[in-house]
């Protein structure tokens, strides 16, 4: 099979044991079945792409991460496991609050509340239960800083999110998400609903990210994810068809499907 | 150029002619219109007569322009003493007796009317406290179930059935939760006692005290419970669809960011879907004030020379009182009392406040959801 080629082609790159691995998983919405036997490892501090035609599985995937797909009824993985640092994220036992602290999502429409920069930001830390003002707002100077956008909000920190651009909008999403120092970062299609400057800072932002997190991305643009991510994994009709890395996907695919998709004669 | 037909050349060649479609059109559009300025007049009609009837009762031209005492003392028998060179005194019964012994046998005749003289003080703060708590109540209740329904409760038949059955609260007859409330809140409800009632249905002793289905009597919290019951399927209904109405990535974001559910409605859902919530509110809020039949077994009484506070319950009374209110006493003052032109003056004092007072708290609630709205917009 493809997905088996592919996850050798990923353990034979991995120098280190990821802190994600998805294990033979199979996903469905109830009886529609979504996801057919994905096996990838994604390993720590690295960027992994998600490529692949729209209802590919690729959101799916990326969905089940840190299991907010829990609030849709019926979708379930109904076989396999994926783990984190060899935690299977599904068990029972597990708190599914503590693992979306560890695993942070930024999601497609930026989708600041209605509410101020300073309260956006410090969102995750008073459902956390935190207390003390003095730390809630250096971390939220912090994210901001981490998310280059302090220095153009820190004048106005109490004025509404929705006054800022689509890009700010965004970056602002990703301090949020960064507040609660999560170990990894998933982003769904981040730059979707913007232009290319705004895409070009956010871009440049998951680079200098890149140091302190993993991070995994959904991306349709194709240019993008050959300019952020060190590993590819192309996906199609629910299955994971390559995954390797990111230079040697692009210029030479194993695979005639990527190949395909790729050239733009498919997808 | 080639000339027309000689017979057109006076006319005007692109003149229209009335076709059967245009004259259908016109027919349906006058029906149409007609139909929408008779409500229109309707409106018009009762709150124009309201107005000039009414007015004149609660404003006047001297200062403080504003009848203090009508608004301000509770209601009372109104005497009308004639005397025979055809004088006319309006009073009360204390005042009746002086004007009697002062006119001697130059009394004519005397008319009493109940309830006509005073103010309607008692009936004012009555429909204030009722709709109050029942504001209270409705909200609570009615969007506690709302938040279920739209958020915890799994889709399926079992929740469709429970929705319909809702819904059709809504078109139970206000006379039927009137009963409904007799049977439940005033003569059924628990109430913590040490000397439980004959009547009670049942007695739970709890050790310290005894638990007792004795109901809780004519009074406010039976007449709000009553009337929350009344205005719950419109709450419900519309709050579901305000909390429906807050985007899905409100409540993705705040789950991934490690909140649980309840810290996700509470923080992320709610605050948004509430001047929604509120504005449907209003014609609840409206409608829980106008209702005669809820409350007229469960909470009001046609006449009552107290305020709720001022019985034996002390500050209490407020809810455990039975109280004037408007809806009712317009009702008392309309059919149970003779008509003739000394009553005119409390009837239509009444509808006038009433309406004022109904027009204020739609009013309150506007403006709190233009504040709400203004904090909370996306």
């Amino acid at each position: 099979m493809s997905s088996s080629s592919a996850s050798t082609a990923a353990a034979s790159s991995a120098t280190t044991q990821p802190l994600l691995k998805i294990n033979e998983v199979d996903f469905a919405y109830g009886a529609r079945q979504t996801l057919f036997g994905v096996n990838m490892g994604i390993a720590q501090r690295e960027v992994t792409a998600f490529i692949g035609p729209s209802g590919c599985g690729k959101s799916t995937l990326l969905r089940c991460i840190n299991r907010i797909n829990d609030m849709i009824e019926g979708a379930r993985i109904t076989k396999g496991n994926i783990t984190l640092g060899n935690v299977d994220i599904n068990h029972p036992d597990l708190d599914v609050i503590a693992l979306r602290r560890k695993v942070g999502m930024v999601f497609q429409k930026y989708n600041p509340f209605p509410r101020s920069i300073f309260e956006n930001v410090a969102y995750g830390l008073e459902v956390a239960g935190m207390k003390n003002k003095k730390l809630i707002a250096e971390t939220v100077e912090r994210s901001l800083r981490s998310a280059t956008l302090w220095e153009e909000v820190k004048d106005r920190l109490h004025e509404s999110a929705l006054g800022l651009s689509g890009g700010q909008q965004q970056r602002l999403c990703i301090a949020r998400t960064l507040s609660v120092r999560p170990e990894v970062v998933l982003m769904d299609e981040p730059c979707a609903a913007l232009d290319p400057i705004a895409t070009a800072k956010i871009e440049e932002l998951i680079h200098q990210l890149k140091k302190d997190y993993t991070i995994v991305i959904v991306t349709h643009n194709m240019e993008q994810a050959v300019r952020v991510s060190d590993k590819t994994a192309f996906f199609y009709l629910g299955k994971l068809i390559e995954f390797n890395n990111t230079m040697t996907l692009f210029s030479t695919p194993e695979n005639e499907q990527t190949e395909r998709y790729l050239s733009g004669r498919m997808g | 150029m080639h000339a027309p037909a000689t017979s057109a050349l006076l006319e005007n060649p692109f003149a229209k002619r009335r076709s059967h479609r245009e004259t259908y059109e016109f027919i349906v559009r006058s029906v149409l219109r007609g139909a929408t300025y008779l409500i229109l007049f309707a409106t018009a009609a009762i709150f124009l007569h309201i107005i000039v009837k009414g007015s004149p009762i609660l404003f006047q031209a001297k200062a403080p322009f504003i009848n203090v005492e009508f608004l301000t003392k509770l209601p009372e028998t109104l005497h009308v003493l004639e005397d025979k060179q055809g004088h006319i005194y309006k009073t009360d019964p204390k005042g009746a007796d002086a004007i009697k012994h002062q006119l001697g046998d130059n009394l004519r005749q005397e008319k009493t009317i109940s309830y006509s003289g005073g103010g309607i003080l008692g009936p004012i703060v009555g429909t204030f406290l009722l709709v109050l708590v029942c504001i209270v109540i409705a909200l609570f209740l009615g969007i506690s179930s709302a938040i279920y329904l739209s958020e915890y409760a799994k889709p399926g038949k079992f929740i469709e059935w429970v929705r319909l059955a809702i819904l059709n609260l809504a078109g139970v007859p206000s006379v039927v939760f009137g009963l409904f409330g007799l049977g439940v809140f005033v003569l059924a409800a628990p109430v913590f006692t040490n000397t439980p009632l004959d009547r009670a249905l049942l007695v739970i002793p709890l050790g310290f005290t005894q638990m007792s289905f004795q109901g809780w009597d004519t009074s406010v919290l039976s007449g709000a419970f009553t009337l929350a019951f009344v205005i719950l399927p419109v709450i419900i209904t519309a709050s579901e669809e305000c909390l429906r109405a807050v985007p899905m990535g409100f409540r993705e974001t705040s789950l991934a960011l490690g909140a649980t559910r309840w810290q996700t409605i509470w923080r992320s859902v709610l605050p948004f879907a509430m001047p929604g919530i509120l504005t449907s509110s209003i014609l609840g809020i409206a409608r829980a004030a106008g209702e005669t039949a809820p409350i007229m077994f469960t909470a009001a009484l046609a006449f009552k020379d107290k305020l709720p506070w001022q019985g034996e319950a002390g500050f209490g009374g407020v809810f455990t009182e039975s109280v004037q209110a408007l809806p009712y006493h317009i009702y008392t003052l309309a059919a149970r009392i003779p008509q003739n032109e000394y009553s005119e003056r409390a009837q239509y004092g009444s509808v006038f406040v009433f309406l004022v007072l109904v027009m204020t708290l739609a009013t309150a609630s506007v403006l709190l959801r233009r504040k709400l709205r203004a904090k909370y917009k996306w």
